[in-house]
């Protein structure tokens, strides 16, 4: 058939730029074939088109073939078009309300199968206005005889409940009588639309938890039939509606005791009795705990529920593992002391080779964090952030910083931990997370001589970290005569000269490597520097004015301001403050301001430079 | 709610893109990259879940995947979905692909694209699962492709165009 030799034509091109001109070539043929009236390979062109559509290529004229097509009386071309409007069509288009009225006759049609395509398409693309138009339409459809019909027009009214939410009162009655059906995909589709209908209006949650003992019933049914061919899957029976139904329960029980009661049960049975070995009854059991857990059962059912996820925590199947800490983190605000037993396997799944059960770990072990066991997790969570994938890194930083500010026992363990991030992750950390950490440690006042110098080591070896690189120019800036002096109770000593941190900062400045706020940073410490030291007054004014004509305009601006202080202001120089958005900061050099000079301080107004960061 | 069903082979061409919730064109070959990208960077013994797809927006999104020899089946989940539920679904479409193709391969798909996505339309409906039982799902299949042919006999037009 004639698409088959398109696809192969295709298939033959050996470059992509032979693929374009082949495609080019098919397509102006499909659009002389369109604009002829009557075609009759018609449903050929449009799957040709739908074809190219696929691998990317624009299909945009052949929207209004497909408004055409679904117009057919033929079923081949009604069903291509429809396929088509589904691809190329969306409820912005003008050409998508022209199809409204073929759907209302497509519903009404005599053949299923037409009212099958147009239910699919009201499902996947109804506009709003479509929706309006035909929610009494699909209404009467559910409660047709037959049960193919019911089935989809079910889901189709979950798509109008969630473009319009108001008309849902339309469905509500005929969705609690859906729940009588015996047939397995109406059942489905009637738990998935009562979902929706509770989860829109929490007002019809009252109506609905009279049709718990229902729902009950329903999984009793299930869960004891035996075995039954039609729905099985790996010896549980139609594991898929369970599910649904599972968590239609969980929101129906949730803060309510006598729905919880009517359900407990049942939950229980299913918990003891569902066989886990294969991916179906896993997926039926962790449904069940995660009920348990939301609604107000037993406590000695929720202590069986988080075994079962302990259980499978140990899990050789990776799958397994992945969902059961899934579950854990529904839970762990909750029943925070109950995941917190199992902390050892999370821990150690924070080494497990799969991106994605480290990522779940990493989410859990966060949640796990408390006063109780900070120094433990964080010695884990640091072991972690030097193996971490790159994706799971900017996270992982942000979380522990987090941690460490909320639990840290000591303010030297809260420094050390920070450098240790900024030394191993530092090109990872937010750039929103630099002023925090320079709050932090302006205020470790007895810590300014151990931070700087630690900074200043990291530093010599690797400029490119760019937050290590900020963090540590605003430490020597700030504190640059607590590292010439050169000792310091907690670390090895190291000579330091003027020179030696000129050095590095000028290096920052000139670097490719350095972004723009990280030269702003070094810069302004350069300034700084210029009250602390005695002998290299000139090479700072000499890099200072360099940058006047520096081509990144912040920086030109910082220069020349700073450059201004140095001709026109220098009796003043030491008096400056320098606004980095911080009171914290004032205080620092407003003590270094008053020893200088007292006559100054008659003139109220004190310069203030803004460090942008 | 299921966002995205994909199919890709090893070298990231598309097989069947279908789309649950509307996205430009731009966008959806975007969407097909970086979830190929995501996914072929996956060894052979790790789980099949994959977070961190930036472009379908939603941090609650997943992506679910089997691979079968030269192919990826991706399904692009919210939280709603039960994710080992979503799992078992792959494999009921891949069987019934096999039924209804008869030893199904990638060639299949190639060629008749349109009859995969009529097959995925009786199990997945709005971007919601509709049917999860393979008899009937290729009960419905078999006779609106019987519906088709007939059809084709009547209007048969003079004019052979095959």
């Amino acid at each position: 058939c004639p698409e088959n030799e398109m696809i192969r034509v295709i298939r033959s091109a050996r470059t992509q730029g032979e693929e374009r001109g082949v495609i080019q070539r098919e397509c102006a043929a499909i659009r002389a074939q369109f604009r002829q009236a009557d075609s009759g390979g018609r449903s050929h062109n449009l799957a040709k088109l739908l074809y190219v559509h696929m691998l990317g290529y624009p299909a945009h004229f052949g929207q209004m073939e497909c408004v055409r097509m679904i117009a057919s009386p033929r079923y081949s071309e009604k069903r291509i078009g429809y396929l088509g409007a589904m691809m190329l069509l969306d409820e912005k288009q003008d050409a998508s309300l022209l199809i409204t009225n073929s759907i209302k006759n497509d519903l009404s049609h005599s053949s299923q199968y037409i009212q099958s395509l147009a239910l699919c398409t009201l499902a996947c693309m109804g506009s709003a206005e479509m929706c309006r138009d035909l929610a009494p339409e699909i209404e009467r459809l559910l409660k047709a005889s037959n049960s193919y019909i019911k089935k989809k027009a079910a889901l189709c009214a979950v798509h109008i409940v969630r473009k319009i939410p108001e008309l849902g009162e339309l469905f509500t009655p005929s969705a609690h009588s859906l729940l009588s059906d015996k047939n397995h995909g109406v059942l489905h589709g009637a738990v998935v639309l009562i979902t929706e209908l509770c989860e829109r209006n929490p007002g019809n949650l009252d109506e609905f938890r009279k049709a718990v003992p229902e729902l009950v019933q329903i999984m009793k049914g299930l869960v004891t039939s035996g075995y039954s061919p039609e729905h099985n899957v790996a010896g549980i029976s139609d594991p898929f509606l369970q599910v649904r139904v599972l968590r239609l329960l969980r929101i129906l029980g949730r803060n309510n005791d006598e729905a919880s009661d009517a359900m407990n049960d049942l939950l229980a049975q299913v918990a003891t009795n569902t066989d886990s070995s294969k991916t179906a009854g896993s997926a039926v059991l962790y449904e069940t705990v995660l009920t348990i857990m939301d609604i107000k059962s037993e406590s000695g059912l929720r202590v069986l529920a988080v075994n079962i996820l302990g259980r499978f925590l140990l899990n050789n199947d990776r799958n397994i593992r992945y969902i059961s800490m899934t579950s854990l983190q529904k839970i762990v605000q909750t029943d925070h002391t109950a995941v917190q037993r199992h902390r050892g396997t999370i821990v150690d799944c924070l080494k497990d080779q799969d991106a994605s059960v480290k990522r779940r770990a990493l989410e859990l072990s966060l949640a796990l964090v408390s006063a109780a066991n900070i120094r433990s997790m964080m010695k884990e969570l640091l072991r972690f952030l030097s193996t971490c994938p790159p994706e799971l890194r900017s996270h992982a930083t942000s979380g522990i910083f987090n941690a460490a500010e909320r639990y840290a026992p000591s303010q030297r363990w809260h420094i050390d931990t920070i450098l240790h991030v900024l030394i191993t992750a530092g090109g990872d950390v937010r750039d929103e997370t630099v002023p925090n950490l320079i709050q932090l440690i302006s205020v470790a006042s007895e810590l300014h001589c151990y931070t700087v110098h630690k900074l200043y080591r990291a530093l010599i070896s690797d400029i490119s970290q760019q937050s290590l690189v900020q963090v540590a120019c605003w430490c020597i800036g700030e504190y640059g005569d607590l590292l010439l002096k050169g000792d310091c109770d907690e670390i090895e000593p190291m000579q330091v000269t003027e020179d030696d941190v000129l050095d590095v900062l000028e290096t920052i400045l000139q670097s490719h490597m350095s972004s723009p706020t990280s030269r702003g940073f070094a810069l302004t410490a350069i300034m700084k520097l210029s009250t602390r030291i005695t002998n290299n007054i000139d090479r700072i004014r000499s890099v200072v004015s360099i940058y006047g004509s520096c081509i990144d305009v912040e920086l030109q601006q910082r220069a020349v301001e700073y450059n201004a202080l140095f001709k026109k202001y220098d009796h003043m120089r030491y008096l400056i403050i320098f606004d980095e958005d911080s009171d914290i900061h004032q205080s620092g050099i407003c003590s270094l301001a008053r020893t200088e000079s007292t006559h100054a301080q008659e003139h109220t107004t004190f310069l203030r430079f803004k460090n942008t960061s | 709610m299921i966002k995205a069903i994909l199919i890709f082979n090893n070298h990231g061409k598309p097989r069947l893109s279908k789309f649950y919730e509307h996205y430009s064109e731009d966008t959806e070959q975007q969407i097909i990259r970086e979830t190929f990208h995501l996914v072929s960077k996956r060894d052979e013994n790790v789980c099949n879940f994959l977070e961190g797809g930036m472009l379908i927006d939603g941090s609650d999104n997943k992506l679910i995947y089997r691979h079968y020899a030269t192919l990826y089946f991706v399904f692009c989940v919210d939280s709603s979905e039960s994710e080992l539920g979503i799992l078992d679904l792959i494999q009921v479409f891949v069987e019934t692909l096999d039924k209804c193709f008869e030893n199904v391969c990638e060639l299949d798909l190639i060629f008749h694209v349109d009859k995969v996505h009529n097959i995925l339309a009786e199990m997945v409906m709005g971007g919601m699962v509709l049917e999860t039982n393979m008899n009937e799902i290729i009960t419905q299949v078999d006779a609106q492709n019987k519906m088709e042919k007939s059809e084709t006999f009547i209007f048969q037009s003079p004019r052979q165009d095959r």
